[in-house]
């Protein structure tokens, strides 16, 4: 009886998991190498690519600069070439953009990066990180816009193309497909973008570089997440072999109940 | 009062020293009372651990939240950086956190289960109605506790989800937006909010929560436990008055506990290293976000907990308003033509349907919405009088009974999943039929429990040794 009634709610709740994958709208977000919040070369490569182009206009107001340490770097290394605001290291990641004028300059406050990349996961579509590594390489020339700049994966984005220098710019290649409800109407299609001119870095090196860009984005939104799994695993060994001992004691209490 | 003791000659100091408490406090009494010598029945199946495992979440949650209490700020301007500051600058402050986060959680996942094992087994029926009672009374505290908790960590779905629950409270007619006023402190979720907000989570509520534990407990272990047969074990006792299905809750059920404990704790554990956000059903991902009281999130959804009653709230649109029109009416007919009342028994009943009808169609659904997730509780509190089965236990019950609690759970289910996902007009449909299942199945319960073909209950438990 008990069995049926787990097997039925087993099944509701694999339906309910199935529908919420379906979700959502927008590009499909591509897949960031996530081994990468583990490789601290891209984690040091990340965290000069943040301080030099993201923490001019955004802050990460509860993530200390030396905080880094964890990354392998040095106060020292941290100080000098990573704070340009004249904080201390022990303070965390201010921003001297005042809200007003960024009001006029973007549409608004620039948000804050900390848990920026736990904040954007979606249901269905992917973590916080893919949505980040999707976006940072989908900005396209967009000459209707006041910064001149779109993006496909955040449409309308108020903030222009900041790593465009190491990107060139591109173009955005759409396409007419027939809708799948009514035969009448076509959709626009984002299809992918097109090289206009080069920048600094080959596409291929420009990807690298968003993708220890994002790791350090992921790593910064829960610096302990490594240690968390790590210690995890001990903690589910050891319960693990706890469950079988707690199991034979009952056995043991257990056997004089007839 | 009781004689004064002495201990005997020889005794040892701790004997001694037991013996000086005894005659003082009834240490030893309560002992055998509620563990030594509490008598359990021996064939508890794995849905009586759930139990001792929301006394154990119980105590995983005021320890943590002891912890978090030193280090958060319910300042509205402060603390979204304070609960950053413990996961970031606290030693262990992850740890206790997403002990917390995950604990509020599981403690819902063990609480319907606890409850669905009362269900199934009749363990509400007499003499436990007050032992169910302060279990539903537990219950509210429960929600009332996880909504509070919600709005502290000030993230965007704390303070819209606080935004809409309080909001309900204005579609109360006459006195609605004065009782919201009252619950915010404020014109809108502020400040204010946040620091009753906190009072209530911190100190009222847990106060009357485990007030209300204690009752529950004191209640079981004056009638004694219910089992998966639903026969009283106290009917059969042997020469020395222990029920002979009986055996006492310690060593036996203490280590059958512990077992229960560790896989739950595996499973507890698991979420907490691995998933700490649970897929955000645990941690909801736009909550990384700080409240902003001038950007409306596009999808506001309550934790998954809260989402059956919240889609039996969006379910009672103005149609089906109408539709509870047709079936108060129909009820009323239906009891006037076959009640076989008497005169003056009739004139009340149709009365009152109109009078009821009248109100439906005077209120805004909105409010019914509120009334209807309200009563969704409230009605479980008088389950053991709508219950008239002439046995306890599913397992003796006909079997079309057995569907009736499986399409129960499964509707819960899935009105639980409709409540997290943006309105529909197929997800209203569903969730409209699934409003009308749940009642229906609590409000005719005193007439379909009679019906069918019941087993022969045994005389004794069903046992098999291990």
């Amino acid at each position: 009886m008990m069995k049926k009634l787990l097997l039925a709610l087993v099944a509701a709740l694999s339906l309910a998991a199935g529908g919420a994958r379906a979700a959502g709208d927008g590009i499909a977000w591509d897949k960031f190498p996530a081994e990468r919040v583990t490789d601290l070369a891209a984690l040091q490569n990340g965290a000069k690519l943040f301080a030099n182009y993201c923490l001019n206009c955004h802050a990460a107001e509860f993530m200390r600069y030396n905080r880094l340490r964890d990354i392998g770097l040095t106060e020292e290394q941290i100080a000098g070439s990573l704070v340009f605001t004249g904080a201390k290291v022990g303070e965390t990641m201010k921003v001297a953009l005042a809200p007003k004028d960024a009001k006029e300059w973007f549409g608004g406050q620039p948000p804050d990066l900390t848990v920026i990349a736990r904040s954007r996961s979606a249901a269905g579509k992917g973590t916080g990180a893919d949505y980040i590594y999707t976006y940072l390489r989908t900005y396209y020339r967009d000459d209707t816009k006041a910064t001149g700049w779109n993006n496909a994966a955040f449409p309308n984005v108020g903030m222009p193309h900041v790593l465009w220098e190491l990107q060139g710019q591109t173009r955005a290649v759409w396409a007419d497909v027939p809708d799948a409800h009514d035969p009448k109407k076509v959709t626009h299609v984002f299809k992918g973008l097109e090289q206009v001119t080069p920048g600094t870095l080959t596409p291929a090196k420009y990807n690298e570089a968003v993708a220890d860009l994002v790791a350090y984005l992921q790593w910064m939104s829960e610096p302990m997440q490594a240690d968390r799994v790590r210690i995890g695993v001990w903690v589910l060994l050891f319960l693990a072999v706890f469950t079988v001992i707690a199991w034979r004691l009952n056995a043991a209490f257990w056997k004089d109940v007839k | 009062m009781a004689e004064f003791k002495e201990a005997p000659a020889g005794a040892t100091a701790g004997q001694k020293l037991l013996t000086w408490v005894d005659n003082r406090f009834p240490a030893s009494k309560l002992y055998k009372e509620h563990l030594s010598e509490y008598y359990a029945p021996k064939n508890f199946n794995f849905m009586y651990f759930f139990g001792s495992l929301a006394m154990l979440v119980l105590v995983i949650q005021i320890v943590t939240g002891i912890f978090l209490v030193m280090h958060y700020k319910p300042d509205a301007a402060l603390a979204f950086a304070s609960v950053e500051y413990i996961m970031r600058d606290v030693p262990w402050g992850w740890l206790v956190r997403y002990m917390h986060s995950t604990g509020a959680s599981a403690f819902f996942v063990v609480v319907y289960l606890h409850m669905f094992r009362g269900m199934l087994y009749g363990s509400y029926r007499k003499p436990r109605e007050l032992v169910w009672i302060f279990g539903c009374a537990i219950f509210l505290c429960l929600m009332a506790e996880a909504f509070f908790g919600y709005l502290l960590p000030w993230g965007q779905m704390s303070y819209w989800g606080a935004q809409v629950i309080v909001n309900l409270f204005a579609a109360v007619p006459f006195v609605g937006p004065d009782l919201a006023l009252l619950i915010r402190g404020d014109y809108v979720v502020s400040d204010a909010t946040l620091n009753r907000f906190f009072s209530f989570h911190v100190i009222a509520i847990p106060l009357v929560l485990i007030g209300l534990v204690a009752a529950h407990i004191i209640a079981l272990h004056e009638v004694g436990s219910n089992n998966p047969d639903g026969i009283e074990i106290k009917a059969k006792k042997d020469a020395q008055g222990r029920p002979l299905d009986g055996i006492p809750f310690h060593p036996y059920y203490t280590v059958h506990d512990i077992m229960g404990v560790s896989v739950f704790l595996l499973l507890f554990s698991a979420v907490v290293f691995l998933a700490p956000e649970m897929g955000g059903y645990f941690l909801e991902y736009n909550n990384f976000i700080p409240a902003d009281p001038l950007k409306t999130p596009a999808h506001i959804a309550p934790v998954w907990y809260f989402t059956p009653y919240y889609s039996m709230l969006r379910a009672t649109t103005d149609p089906m308003v109408n539709v509870f029109v047709v079936l108060v009416a129909l009820g009323a007919a239906v009891t006037l033509l076959l009640g076989g009342l008497s005169r003056n028994a009739k004139v009340v009943v149709a009365v009152s349907a109109l009078v009821f009808i009248g109100l439906l169609k005077a209120f805004d659904a909105k409010f019914w919405g509120v009334v209807v997730m309200g009563g969704a509780v409230v009605i479980m509190f008088f389950l053991p009088w709508l219950d008239n089965s002439p046995v306890k236990s599913i397992r003796y019950r006909p079997n079309w009974h057995k569907w009736m609690y499986t399409v129960f759970a499964i509707n819960m289910v899935v009105l639980g999943y409709l409540g997290i996902k943006p309105p529909s007009d197929a997800g209203t449909l569903i969730s409209q039929i699934g409003t009308i299942f749940y009642f229906g199945f609590f409000l005719l319960m005193p007439f379909w429990s009679r019906i069918g073909e019941f087993k022969p209950v045994p005389e004794r438990v069903v046992f098999q040794p291990h």
